[in-house]
């Protein structure tokens, strides 16, 4: 497929064959529609400027504030936000965790529970509704964790913070303004290959009506190779109890910054399980320098509606990213991924593959844009998506995009949506394999396969063993709070 | 007769009229293997023995129209394909299935594995016995077969080569223990050893546990060593000759023509 220009299309072969979409694009942000309201009062400027940290910082948080205010909220109609729910969301609502509590130490103890199973570690970061709570300073050689708003006055933190998420919209905007401890790990240059950074944000322990703004930015420097874990959980899915009820709604607004220096090689795994009453609205954000390697695998299991916008930018020659996600939506939540494979380098290489299951009346959403930009000659782009729909409530859509300004380019995207693959099951009840555990086999195995791809390997079993529990868990109840 | 006689078992097919929607493939087959009897069905493409394979099985997309098939009286057409390989009826595929991240032991243990002891499997430490037991049987049959025991932990058929295919249906064959076996032409994509190997292994089934074979192919080849009891020659949904091993002689040198 070398020397294509414009649209690409790439057809299959993917088991699961039903429903294959390859749709030719271009379509990027529609102008924003005006129709939103503005603003709520819990999100101001002025209580933006009061959480606690440096000048610099409560500059940079209220300014934040104002351009977030000054804009109208998204719709649907946006195209970015296309299929989304966004439009139930009620700011509102939610407000800020004020200032940060002495979180109950079960839960700490809880995270740092969750944290072992992952078994070696090189630093373990806690964070409570987006404040650390146990962890930093972490001294280990190579390896530096600093929190920018108990720092010094001085600005160097300043200009790590939103170097790679440099042009937020909307909820992104928020998380600047509203971050109130942002955490920074930085591999040093040349960094040998170690055990990986544990991070664990425990969010919506502050109960109905929070909003949590866990804020990360992780730093290969040049040559070093670094591997970071990062936990997403509920306070209730943390201790199996229910402090505000079953569902009880609150807002979850991360953003991660992964910034990867010349030569480097960044290994992020991403597990989220927020809670059921959960609007997790996620931004991750990648750039990669010359012969750089990104690799990032998200596990996207609660909520209530779950967003996860992966970005990655690939601005030095010869630089790569894999982008991966598994993903399993049950009951009646939405999980809506919009990933950018951005090439600006020449000999530019990005592969993603992110495959999901829905269940009973939940809805999947994948929009995915490559995007080679004139100057990236000879760069090598592929994108997948695979969905099981296994209920008839139950409902994906995937749309793959390209938008290519190159023509000396490999590009190939593709898709599938369906139902279980009718020869594998028949195949395994050849075997006396029972109808309805031959479908359990075989979505276990589809999960199984991309847990295969997790890029760190003491990530692997538990990425296996959660989306295994999560299938097997019971249909939960039909309502959310 | 060769073979020895372990069980009473029988499978019966009897005026078996089964197609796709619109169109009728088998038109009337009679046939009644009986455990420790190898029979062969030969006949050219497009004469349905695919078909006849699948719907021994009940694979979705077919339709029964008339006839009967039971297995030791039971009925099996009222049966789900899984419940038919549970009676005892296993069929090895033509073209194996990949189930990406499912292994050889999983299906197995999922499905009608033997027992560890017989005893039902009810608690983890009986589980955990089993699938052991199984584990066993699966690399002792692959040893047997030739088939490099690292495959079995793979996914089911996934970056296995034809050949591999064959031999780990046959793997999985030989530890289920069925008592009839249908072959859908295993021998196809075969080298000669693989061949070789696989025809002999379910040859030693026929004596180790009164296993029936009801073999279907177009080549002479296979039944140079799986030794067929009794050949069938199917032809246009139905059979219209059988004999002996010397019936597949005459079909290698006049061809099906002659029996049309």
């Amino acid at each position: 497929m070398a020397g294509m220009a414009g649209m690409a299309g790439m057809a299959g072969g993917y088991h699961g064959g039903a429903g294959l979409v390859v749709e030719p694009c271009g379509t990027r942000n529609a102008p924003q529609s005006p129709d939103r309201p503005m603003t709520p009062p819990a999100f101001t400027p002025d209580l933006a400027r009061a959480l606690p940290g440096p000048t610099w910082l409560a500059e940079r948080r209220s300014a934040a504030a104002e351009r977030f205010g000054a804009a109208p909220l998204p719709t649907p109609k946006d195209e970015v936000w296309r299929y989304s729910r966004i439009d139930r969301l009620d700011l509102e609502a939610f407000g800020p965790v004020p200032a940060p509590a002495q979180p109950a130490p079960s839960l700490v103890d809880a995270a740092v529970a969750l944290a072992d199973r992952f078994g070696a570690r090189a630093g373990l970061v806690v964070t409570v509704d987006g404040s650390v709570a146990a962890g930093p300073p972490i001294e280990v050689s190579g390896l530096t964790v600093a929190r920018p708003a108990g720092g010094a006055s001085d600005d160097a933190a300043g200009r790590v913070l939103g170097s790679v998420a440099s042009e937020p919209a909307d909820f992104g905007l928020l998380n600047d303004a509203f971050a109130p401890d942002p955490v920074v790990i930085t591999f040093d240059p040349g960094a040998p290959p170690a055990d990986p950074v544990v991070v664990v944000h425990v969010v919506g322990a502050a109960g109905a009506g929070s909003a949590a703004f866990p804020r990360t930015v992780v730093r290969a420097g040049e040559g070093a190779h670094g591997a970071v874990i990062a936990l997403t959980v509920g306070a209730d899915t943390l201790t199996g109890g229910s402090a505000g009820g079953e569902g009880h709604p609150h807002l979850v607004v991360p953003v991660v910054e992964l910034d990867v220096a010349a030569g480097a090689r960044l290994a992020y795994v991403a597990v989220e399980q927020p809670d059921a009453g959960a609007w997790h609205l996620a931004s991750q954000v990648g750039r990669v320098g010359a012969d750089g390697l990104l690799q990032s695998f998200t596990v996207a299991l609660g909520g209530s509606y779950a967003r996860q916008r992966t970005d990655a930018t690939l601005s030095g020659e010869g630089a790569r990213s894999e982008l991966r996600a598994a993903y399993l939506g049950r009951g009646d939540q939405m999980l809506d991924f919009r990933t950018l494979q951005d090439h600006v380098a020449p000999r530019t290489t990005s592969d993603l593959l992110f495959t999901g299951a829905v269940r009973e009346q939940a809805h999947s959403v994948y929009s995915g844009m490559i995007r080679i930009r004139q100057g990236a000659v000879k760069s090598d782009a592929a994108q997948t998506n695979h969905n099981l729909v296994l209920d008839d409530g139950a409902h994906a859509d995937s749309v793959p995009n390209l938008d290519i300004e190159e023509n000396d380019v490999r590009c190939s995207h593709g898709s599938t949506v369906g139902p279980v693959d009718e020869e594998q099951r028949y195949y395994l009840e050849t075997r006396g394999v029972p109808s309805d555990e031959a479908e359990r086999l075989i979505v276990r195995g589809f999960f199984a396969d991309i847990a295969t791809q997790v890029p760190v390997p003491a990530a692997e079993s538990v990425v296996r063993d959660l989306l295994a529990a999560r299938l097997a868990a019971p249909a939960p109840g039909g309502s959310r709070g | 007769m060769g073979g020895r006689r372990v069980s009473a078992g029988e499978l019966v097919v009897e005026g078996l009229r089964a197609g796709v929607p619109g169109r009728e493939i088998l038109r009337g087959v009679d046939l009644v293997v009986r455990a420790g009897e190898v029979h062969a069905v030969m006949g050219p493409n497009g004469s349905g023995k695919s078909t006849l394979a699948h719907v021994l099985l009940g694979r979705p997309g077919y339709e029964v129209t008339g006839g009967t098939v039971t297995l030791d009286g039971v009925d099996l057409l009222a049966l789900p394909t899984w419940q038919r390989a549970r009676v005892g009826l296993f069929l090895t595929l033509q073209h194996p299935t990949e189930v990406p991240g499912v292994s050889t032991l999983d299906a197995l243990l999922a499905g009608s594995a033997p027992l560890a002891g017989s005893v039902e499997a009810t608690d983890r430490a009986a589980e955990e016995a089993r699938a052991a037991h199984v584990a066993g049987l699966l690399s002792t049959e692959a040893a047997r077969i030739g088939l490099d025991a690292s495959l079995l932990d793979r996914a089911l058929n996934v970056d296995l080569s034809g050949g591999e295919r064959k031999r780990n249906e046959t793997v999985q064959l030989a530890t289920a223990r069925p008592r009839f076996a249908v072959l859908d032409e295993i021998d196809s994509g075969l080298d000669v050893d693989a061949l070789a190997a696989v025809a002999h292994r379910v040859r030693e089934g026929v004596g180790e546990w009164g296993l029936g074979v009801l073999a279907i192919t177009h080549f002479r080849r296979l039944l140079d060593v799986l030794v067929p009891d009794v050949v069938h020659v199917f032809v246009d949904g139905r059979v219209v000759a059988t004999g002996g091993a010397e019936l597949a002689m005459s079909v290698d040198r006049a061809g099906y023509q002659a029996f049309a």
